[in-house]
């Protein structure tokens, strides 16, 4: 089910897959070797250390700051009707970096590097089948997650 | 001459460059691609003096994605009449001219072939708009990252802000790098664009990423570009001595497809590697080098290529700009063809204009353009948002 992260899906299939229903779920997943305990955001199947491909799942609190970020006014195809929209690097907490847009809860005046923001797992309401993704948000933003099965 | 150049019977393992063509590079709708690269060809085997049949194999530049015609190496070498001499592709994005050289370097050098031609070669503008702007959203790792919009520009967007958080360089210094660029490139014939621009100019263009505007921007364009490589032994047959420019450093390294992997975004590590291999092959250090041609695909790319190369402190790229440190007459001349910027970028074919450029530098052929008693010179290219960089030095005794 990976075809479910991101608007558009360039790479539908991965050993990760699994991160895009945890995702759904509200979860932001990394990667924990299951041999040697190397930890990786985003997560990968293959471990770079040791070279097991056993891994599992381990959910991160999304906290993290913004290391740059850069406003898109020319769109690549597929995102026209987005632009201008913001970009952010965000160094993790836990683990690891991640790049997503700035969500509604902070104004683009607001925007600057070394700020503290909150990834949370989204889904794009406006379109029919299941797409989700993740957004910068204001610290303590707070959002639904499914129980654990 | 450095130590690593001769083996054990004492033969004179050195390569150098013996010949050098270039088309003009700009939106070239009169010409196919395999048209392009033979204007490079013809010009460069008239330079070396030689005829086709001197040539032992060829190795081609180019990015496939941009061709409708498939394999593109076949119909170029087929155009060039080399058939059925031996020819191989090398893709490494905006680097794959420089790999080109790269490779035909290891062929000479173990003794497979003699006389190589390194031809790099790009038509960009066959490609309509919505297949450019489909191709622009998946430089970045498609898996994370392209899922989010990200763009050529917007990466070195965000190492443009990143550094102008560290060290403050400015939009200003960014806009002087696109002034000297556009300044030279009016004084070369082979260039896209010839006319001069002005920092204000550059600052009220339309913005592309934040904080980078049009003028930041290189170009898109069609051309090709040539250079002829030999053995030491095979060079003093020909009698071509006095006019070799000797590839004496040659550095090539990687880094993180995904800009989350990198351990800085305020500069390209492998553009650092491969500087220092680079100068230590050549025992040379950043000192040295009398003319450098980099890879401005962005002005932030140029600011941080003076650092990675060492020409400067790290953070003080955009003091070195702002005090035309790299302007002829400064601390180290960079990009005095007109960089990419100016010139305009056939990906493929970049990497061998670089050393097109400062081959005739070394030669002394530039005229307005001349740096005074240039004999060390540097080309650096970079593929994409540097998971690849080639750095060569060259030298003219
Ligand atoms: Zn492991």
């Amino acid at each position: 089910m990976f075809e479910w992260f991101g608007r558009v899906s360039y790479a539908p299939h991965t050993k990760v897959a699994g991160f895009a229903r945890h995702l759904k779920d509200g979860r932001l997943m990394a990667s924990r070797c299951e041999q040697c305990g190397h930890v990786s955001f985003p997560p990968r199947a293959d471990c770079p250390q040791c070279l097991s491909d056993q891994f599992a799942f381990d959910e991160l609190s999304g906290v993290g700051t913004v290391l740059t970020y850069t406003k898109i006014d020319a769109a690549p195809a597929g995102f026209e009707e987005l632009v201008p929209f913001v970009v952010g690097v965000v160094d993790l907490t836990e683990t690891g970096r991640l790049l997503a847009w700035f969500g509604e809860s902070i104004a683009d005046e607001e925007i600057a590097i070394g700020m503290p923001v909150q990834v949370v797992p989204r889904i794009f309401e406006e379109l029919e089948q299941i797409k989700v993704y993740y957004s910068l948000e204001r610290p303590g933003t707070s959002w639904v997650k499914a129980d654990s099965s | 001459m450095v130590g690593n150049t001769s083996n054990q019977a004492g033969s004179d393992l050195r390569v150098g460059v013996i010949g050098v063509g270039h088309g003009v590079f700009g939106r070239r709708s009169d010409a196919s691609v395999q048209e392009l690269a033979f204007e490079a060809y013809r010009e460069a085997l008239q330079d070396a003096g030689l005829e086709p049949d001197a040539i032992d194999a060829s190795v081609i530049g180019a990015v496939p994605e941009y061709h409708k015609q498939r394999s593109v190496g076949g119909v170029v070498q087929e155009y060039l009449n080399l058939n059925p001499k031996p020819t191989w592709l090398t893709e490494v994005a905006c680097a794959s001219g420089s790999a080109a050289i790269r490779t035909a370097w290891m062929a000479i050098r173990s003794g497979l072939h003699q006389v190589v031609a390194v031809i790099g070669c790009q038509k960009m503008t066959e490609l309509t708009t919505p297949e450019i702007l489909a191709l622009m959203g998946r430089v970045g790792d498609v898996q994370w990252e392209s899922v989010f919009g990200t763009t050529f520009p917007g990466y070195y967007a965000m190492f443009a802000e990143r550094h102008r958080h560290e060290f403050g360089t400015s939009e200003e210094q960014l806009a002087l790098v696109a002034v000297k660029n556009h300044y030279y490139g009016a004084r070369n014939d082979k260039a896209l664009f010839r006319k001069e621009i002005t920092v204000e100019k550059a600052l009220a263009s339309d913005p592309v990423a934040s904080p980078l505007r049009v003028y930041d921007c290189c170009a898109n364009a069609d051309g090709a570009a040539c250079v002829i490589l030999a053995g030491a032994d095979r060079i003093r047959e020909i009698g071509a001595g006095d006019r070799t420019v000797w590839l004496d450093g040659l550095g090539c390294a990687t880094a993180s497809m995904s800009v989350l992997r990198r351990p800085h975004l305020t500069g390209l590590p492998s553009a650092e590697d491969a500087a220092q291999q680079a100068y230590a092959m050549a025992g040379i250090t950043a000192g040295d080098i009398d003319v450098a041609d980099v890879h401005d695909c962005f002005t932030i790319a140029e600011i941080m290529a003076y650092e990675d190369l060492g020409f400067c402190a790290k953070g003080e790229g955009g003091r070195f700009i702002a005090e035309k440190q790299s302007y002829v007459g400064g601390t180290t001349p960079v990009n005095i063809d007109g960089g990419l910027k100016a010139k305009g970028h056939p990906i493929g074919a970049t990497g061998v204009s670089m050393a097109y450029e400062i081959i005739r530098q070394l030669r002394g052929e530039c005229g307005e353009r001349q740096v005074p008693d240039a004999s060390v010179g540097l080309t650096h290219n970079v593929g994409g948002i540097g998971q690849y960089c080639f750095v060569n030095v060259f030298r003219r005794e």
